[in-house]
């Protein structure tokens, strides 16, 4: 119990640090139909940005992470202008094919700059390497920082999409771009702001997860961003809610794996279900059985 | 008040509006009526700003709007009605007539009223998702949505279209009251009959041209009209 308990806490810091690069993922097809590779590479950035405002600013943890959202967003909001606007009229699988190009420029560009050796993150103030003990199960104080953020950021989100103006526009420009602008909705403005809204999430996932595991290199974007993908799938590509419970399944199994001893095949069973929800149900969890528009 | 002319618009090497004018007066209901494909919706997409025309200019009170952005056209008082409704289906009826009145600074209750008072169903089903409403009841929310943007001029495309005859004429006494409150209306209409009956003025389009203009009450008794559009 104690066991399960313990593997149950770190299953929900790494499933809320998948849900907030989960989240972007989801949005982004939800308004454009674009599955945007590059959005693993944002959240790297984010994760340098904080690493820089820690170790050359000597700034706070949480200072890092404003930072880090602030400096996502501006870079979120660029990529979709230079990069995705121009294709807007033009095939999916062109702008899908930029996106990826834009993935491994990002990469490549930051290499070239910082290298490819992994660095650790700056030493963290005691308190957050704090840890304690409720009845046998050790919660580290980070990993109540990731869950305390995430949630914060979730529910901020929520609020958003939900009570906001542009939240409003986000959702109708997802629903009916035409209508949309027969609202007088503009839909550059709409779009511009969603990557705004998920690469500031991914930024702040990316000193989350610095902290979490210590250490950072310029291609650390590819694999969480892939397993965020396929929590956004998972739960139905589009959805808000889907990519959250997909974030804590994929946290949840990935967890259970190295838990059972088999941490070899942690990266192996999130594309297993990656797969196996393609096979039974394509459209994900939540997702519904659209009728191709004529 | 509304004043197209010469517009052609394309469809790749399809020419599917064949430079035609007309005109919409202050106060007016005018009516574009013809059969399928003759090019009726392409011409109010290209009034609302949805289609660039190839060539041609649409002036709203004077000013040329020709190459703006359908928000633009919003801000001046165009509210388009599109086909098929387009109510947001995820969304409830009240966030759908939010987002109407999306370009003013806050949602007037006013307006809300003012629209709940013309569509009493609307009020009682205003928590309840838009895509579960039944097609009179969407119709009915896709006009509230349009008013709640105050227009100056209200583009109607085919209201009548799926709805049980009843809810027909339901439907376009409700758009001759929003008329005799000071809206004036462009409405396209595949139903030449109930069309003619409230409008003001009518043109008759064919593949793209205007083939015939006049009084409403006058062309329903001229006998092109009567053979071609309405079953006489």
């Amino acid at each position: 119990m104690t066991e399960f308990l313990q593997q149950a806490i770190n299953a929900l810091s790494l499933g809320s640090i998948y849900a907030l690069i989960a989240l972007g993922y989801t949005m982004v097809y939800g308004i454009i139909k674009l599955i945007n590779f590059a959005h693993g590479e944002i959240y790297m950035i984010g994760a340098f940005v904080g690493y820089w405002t820690m170790s050359v600013f000597h700034l706070g943890v949480f200072e890092a992470i404003l930072a880090a959202m602030i400096v996502c967003t501006v870079l979120g909001v660029l990529i979709e202008r230079v990069a995705y606007r121009p294709l807007r009229r033009s095939t999916r699988l062109a702008s899908l094919i930029t996106a990826i190009g834009m993935s491994l420029l990002l990469q490549y560009t930051m290499m070239y700059f910082v290298g490819a050796d992994p660095r650790a993150y700056p030493a963290l103030p005691d308190y957050m390497n704090a840890s304690f003990s409720l009845g046998g199960v050790v919660v580290k104080s980070q990993q109540l920082v990731i869950i305390g953020i995430s949630v914060l950021l979730m529910i901020l989100l929520q609020f958003v999409v939900k009570t906001t103006k542009m939240g409003k526009a986000m959702r109708a420009v997802s629903q009916d771009p035409e209508a949309a602008q027969l609202m007088g909705i503009s839909v550059d403005r709409t779009i511009s702001f969603t990557f705004a809204i998920g690469s500031a999430l991914a930024g702040a996932a990316g000193v989350l997860v610095g902290i979490y595991y210590n250490s950072i290199n310029p291609l650390m974007g590819i694999m969480p961003g892939l397993k965020a993908f396929v929590a956004a799938v998972f739960g139905g590509i589009g959805i808000i809610p889907g990519a959250l419970i997909g974030a804590f399944v994929i946290g949840g199994a990935e967890t259970a794996v190295s838990a059972l001893g088999y941490s070899l095949f942690r990266d192996g069973v999130v594309f297993a279900i990656l797969i196996a929800i393609l096979i039974v149900k394509p459209t994900g969890l939540l997702g519904k059985n659209v009728r191709e528009k004529v | 008040m509304l004043e197209v002319k010469d517009l052609n618009v394309h469809f790749g090497v399809i020419h599917a509006i064949k430079g035609i004018s007309f005109e919409v007066n202050e106060g007016e209901i005018v009516c574009l009526i013809g059969a399928n494909g003759a090019g009726k919706t392409t011409t109010l997409r290209s009034v609302s700003g949805l289609k660039k025309p190839t060539s041609g200019t649409i002036t709203l009170e004077g000013a040329d709007i020709t190459s703006t952005t359908p928000q633009n056209r919003v801000s001046r008082g165009l509210s388009q009605v599109p086909e098929g409704r387009r109510v947001f289906p995820e969304m409830t009826v009240q966030e759908n007539l939010d987002l109407g009145a999306f370009q003013h600074r806050r949602i007037s209750q006013e307006d809300l009223d003012e629209v709940f008072g013309r569509f009493p169903i609307l009020a009682e089903r205003r928590r309840q998702l838009a895509g579960t409403l039944s097609g009179g009841e969407q119709q009915m929310l896709a006009m509230g949505r349009a008013l709640m943007a105050r227009p100056k001029v209200l583009l109607l495309d085919e209201p009548s279209m799926g709805l049980a005859p009843l809810l027909v004429q339901e439907i376009f006494d409700i758009i001759v009251r929003i008329n005799e409150a000071g809206t004036t209306v462009l409405l396209v209409e595949q139903n030449a009959n109930i069309a003619l009956q409230i409008a003001t003025r009518a043109y008759v389009m064919e593949t793209g041209s205007i083939v015939l203009a006049g009084d409403a009450k006058e062309l329903a008794q001229t006998d092109e009209v009567k053979r071609a559009y309405l079953g006489g």
